[in-house]
């Protein structure tokens, strides 16, 4: 497959990029060479995902593809193309956070909030394959995402409880 | 925003060393953690990709009837990391790739990319290069089998001649039955890190006291990861003590070509080859049966 020639400013060559987010089916037209975490934030106003670093190191721009944990600003958009992303916005139902966001926020996880979105992320993917976890576990689950405010032990705890409390099926 | 002029997706082996014969100037991309890093700080410019992620006969982890195991380039590290032939046969392997970026980069990044990228810093590449990998290349030409010690030409280079692909890893049993290894990866944070220094040792011991072939291998020793020959050789044959290990510790740095970086300097590189190849040789050792060397 070839997608052609395609302009390196922004705005010169465009294209359609058709996935699903957040369990809906999107179609939207942007640059060609776009990264995901662009496409998300700037085309389709899903501002949750947050750009730290943009090269891979620091994890605040972790989505789900595919149920997988990436950084999206390493991700071109098309790499997405006919996937299924998760961003913090598909976490909730209705006015229902999801138990990570809950227990982030009961244990004082989120202190200026930037890493938070892909924290919840990185240990979404953690739980939906190993919902025990041990501290350990999380440690590493969560070792691609910098915070510069929290100093990780309220977030290690407050993924314990999300893990707790999703146990219980609560 | 990426600086890319041109995106091609092959499916085939054969598509893709077609496309790159007919346009030289095509980059092959796979999980694109080094390349599009590249693209980003401005090294690579108006890029033209050639996406290999989509043929099929480059995944997987197989394990043939003759005992050689197949590793597809574009296994990812968590796909190392959890695959079952790696795990009970060559160990050593997962555990350097556990050591590598954060999860993200992990599910992302492919082996195949780390090798060809060509760093000494690539941590599969002191495990490979303990276990004597072979590396199957495939372009318009034809096929050719290289070993990976001559794989690597110099920092970032690579024997990857105009066209060709990385097709297939593959470990021979000679170079894992019976053999245990170790990988300690040196670095300021645990994650996320680039090693200051890499260090796989594989040992095979002979009732329980004698080396019978211990391998060493290096990242970030020098300008391309390495064996170490003076030491490999030292130890042959000779029993297992405090003594002998700290001798092929101090060998070992024979075969560094070191050099200061902002990371660490030259001496403390050094120190380290002699102090983390000892201690990764007496857990080696321990792994393959022998006996607990304080
Ligand atoms: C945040 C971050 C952290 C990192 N941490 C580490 C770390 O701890 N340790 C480490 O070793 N690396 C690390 N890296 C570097 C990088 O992730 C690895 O080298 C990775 O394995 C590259 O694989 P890839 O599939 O992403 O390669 P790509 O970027 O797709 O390709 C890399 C190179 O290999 C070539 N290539 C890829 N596949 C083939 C093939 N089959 N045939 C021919 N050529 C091919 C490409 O043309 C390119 O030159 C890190 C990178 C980032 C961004
Ligand atoms: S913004 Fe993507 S990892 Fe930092
Ligand atoms: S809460 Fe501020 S970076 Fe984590």
């Amino acid at each position: 497959m070839f997608w052609g020639f395609l302009g390196r400013r922004e705005g010169s060559l465009l294209r359609q990029f058709r996935l699903k987010v957040n369990g809906k089916e999107v179609q939207v037209e942007a640059p060609a060479g776009i990264t995901l975490l662009k496409l998300l934030r700037d085309y389709l106003g899903l501002t949750g995902t947050k750009e730290g670093c943009g090269e891979g190191e620091c994890g605040a721009c972790t989505v789900l593809l595919d149920g997988v944990a990436v950084v999206s600003c390493l991700l071109p958009a098309a790499k997405a193309e006919g996937r299924e992303v998760t961003t913090i916005e598909g976490l909730a139902q209705g006015e229902k956070l999801h138990p990570l966001q809950e227990a982030f926020i009961s244990e004082g996880a989120v202190q200026c909030g930037f890493c938070t979105p892909g924290m919840i992320l990185s240990a979404k993917a953690l739980l939906d394959n190993n919902p025990r976890p041990t501290k350990d576990e999380i440690r590493e689950a969560l070792s691609g995402n910098l915070c510069r405010c929290t100093g990780y032990s309220q977030i290690v705890r407050a993924v314990e409880k999300a893990a707790e409390v999703m146990a219980r099926g609560e | 925003m990426y600086d890319i002029k041109a995106y091609f997706e092959a499916e085939t082996i054969d598509e893709a060393t077609r496309l790159l014969a007919d346009n030289p100037n095509l980059i092959v991309i796979a999980g694109g953690t080094d390349v599009l890093i590249k693209i980003h700080h401005g090294k690579i410019q108006k890029a033209e990709l050639l996406s290999i992620r989509k043929i099929k006969s480059l995944e997987g982890i197989r394990k043939l009837e003759d005992g050689r195991i197949i590793i597809g380039p574009l296994s990812t590290f968590t796909q190392i990391i959890n695959d079952p032939v790696i795990k009970e046969n060559i160990p050593i392997l997962a555990e350097a790739a556990l050591s590598m970026g954060g999860p993200q980069i992990r599910n992302v990044a492919t082996i195949g990319g780390n090798i060809c990228n060509g760093a000494t810093s690539a941590d599969s590449a002191p495990s490979l290069f303990v276990l004597n990998a072979e590396l199957k290349l495939k372009g318009q030409q034809g096929e050719r089998i290289v070993p990976i010690q001559d794989f690597y030409l110099g920092p970032g280079r690579v024997d990857l001649k105009p066209g060709e692909i990385l097709t297939e890893i593959i470990i021979s049993p000679e170079n894992y039955i019976g053999y245990a290894g170790h990988y300690i990866k040196f670095s300021a944070r645990k994650a996320m890190d680039i090693a200051i220094l890499g260090v796989a040792v594989l040992c095979k011991i002979k009732e329980g006291t004698i080396f019978e072939d211990v391998r060493i291998g290096l990242g970030v020793a020098g300008p391309t990861p390495l064996r170490c020959p003076e030491a490999e050789a030292y130890a042959k044959g000779k029993s297992v003590s405090a003594q002998v290990i700290a001798e092929i510790g101090r060998l070992a740095v024979k075969s560094t070509k070191a050099r200061t970086s902002w990371r660490a300097s030259k001496e403390y590189r050094e120190h380290l080859v002699e102090e983390l190849t000892q201690r990764a040789l007496k857990a080696a050792i321990v792994k393959a049966g022998g006996e607990e060397i304080a």
